[in-house]
């Protein structure tokens, strides 16, 4: 069981993981990914592509909100839900939805990355898999973490201050199971800000 | 050369009024990010001291939300945007729509 995150001896941190535990966080990587990519709105019907000016500049994009909980959790709106910010939230998400997908799926590719480079690919059960990150390593895994993080807990429902709930759960329940993940992704997310002080 | 209005539309003076007022980014509590986090993506994003910081994750705790930086309205959606891509669950508004 790994330990967590520490501070690297120049810059950056490291961490030693077990084979199950670095695929357990590339396989978890790869489903937000997959997420991310699948509820990409079809451009055709995103309705600003119509405009030449846009497409010209690269300035279409999405302008309604995901129906999935977890990808709006993930892609929230600008402005909140005042009457009459439809159309500012339209925008907003029109001028920023597309790069913030690009920048989370980029982070998760990352993390998978710096797990593949450590061997967690061809590691046999026995052998420790050693992540070293580099200054922009650590702020892609603190990001995507986060949103693995996002992506758990808005699928549990998970709420403050509702930790008996977890615990009262059969530990043959798989809500527990992932929420037991949910809370070692909170423990390597502490360990790795901590690097930072 | 074109003819001076007789006289301004409304709307346009209350564009202008509306500019004028300084929007805020309201960063939401949400059940998942770690304080620590929060402290820390106020620290490093906006450059605020540990104490301002941690003040500021602490209301966004205990009263579910707190206005953590003002100025433009261009300059509120670069901060959401930012908030947003650390995974914070923020919003802009116009300063005095609270």
């Amino acid at each position: 069981m790994t330990s967590g995150f520490s501070r690297a001896r120049r810059q950056g941190a490291y961490a030693r993981f077990d084979v199950a535990e670095a695929s357990l966080i590339a396989s978890l990587a790869g489903q937000v990914i997959a997420l991310l990519l699948d509820g990409v709105p079809d451009p055709q019907v995103a309705g600003s592509d119509d405009d030449p000016l846009d497409q010209l500049v690269g300035m279409s994009g999405p302008v309604t909100r995901p129906e999935d909980p977890v990808l709006l959790r993930l892609l929230p709106d600008g402005y909140s839900d005042e009457p009459g910010s439809e159309d500012a939230n339209a925008d907003f998400r029109r001028y920023t939805e597309r790069g913030l997908r690009d920048d989370k799926v980029a982070n998760a590719e990352a993390v998978i990355a710096s797990l593949r480079v450590a061997g967690a690919d061809t590691a046999t059960d026995d052998d420790p898999v050693d992540v070293e990150l580099d200054e922009a390593g650590v702020q892609a895994w603190l990001r995507s973490l986060t949103d693995l993080r996002l992506a758990i807990g808005t699928r549990l429902g998970v709420a403050d201050g509702d930790e008996e709930r977890w615990e009262s759960l059969a530990d043959d329940d798989p809500a527990k199971a992932m929420h037991d993940v949910y809370d070692w992704l909170g423990f390597l997310q502490e360990t790795l800000v901590r690097t930072l002080r | 050369m074109s003819t001076a209005p007789s006289e301004v539309e409304e709307s346009d003076v209350d564009e202008r009024v509306l500019a004028d007022v300084p929007w805020v980014t309201v960063v939401w509590n949400d059940p998942v990010n770690l304080m620590s986090y929060v402290a820390y993506v106020f620290r490093t994003y906006f450059g605020y001291s540990e104490a301002k910081a941690d003040k500021l994750m602490l209301a966004v705790h205990e009263e579910g939300r707190a206005a953590v930086s003002n100025g433009s309205r261009e300059a509120m959606e670069r901060d959401v945007q930012a908030m947003h891509s650390y995974g914070l669950w923020a919003t802009l508004q116009k300063a005095d729509a609270s």
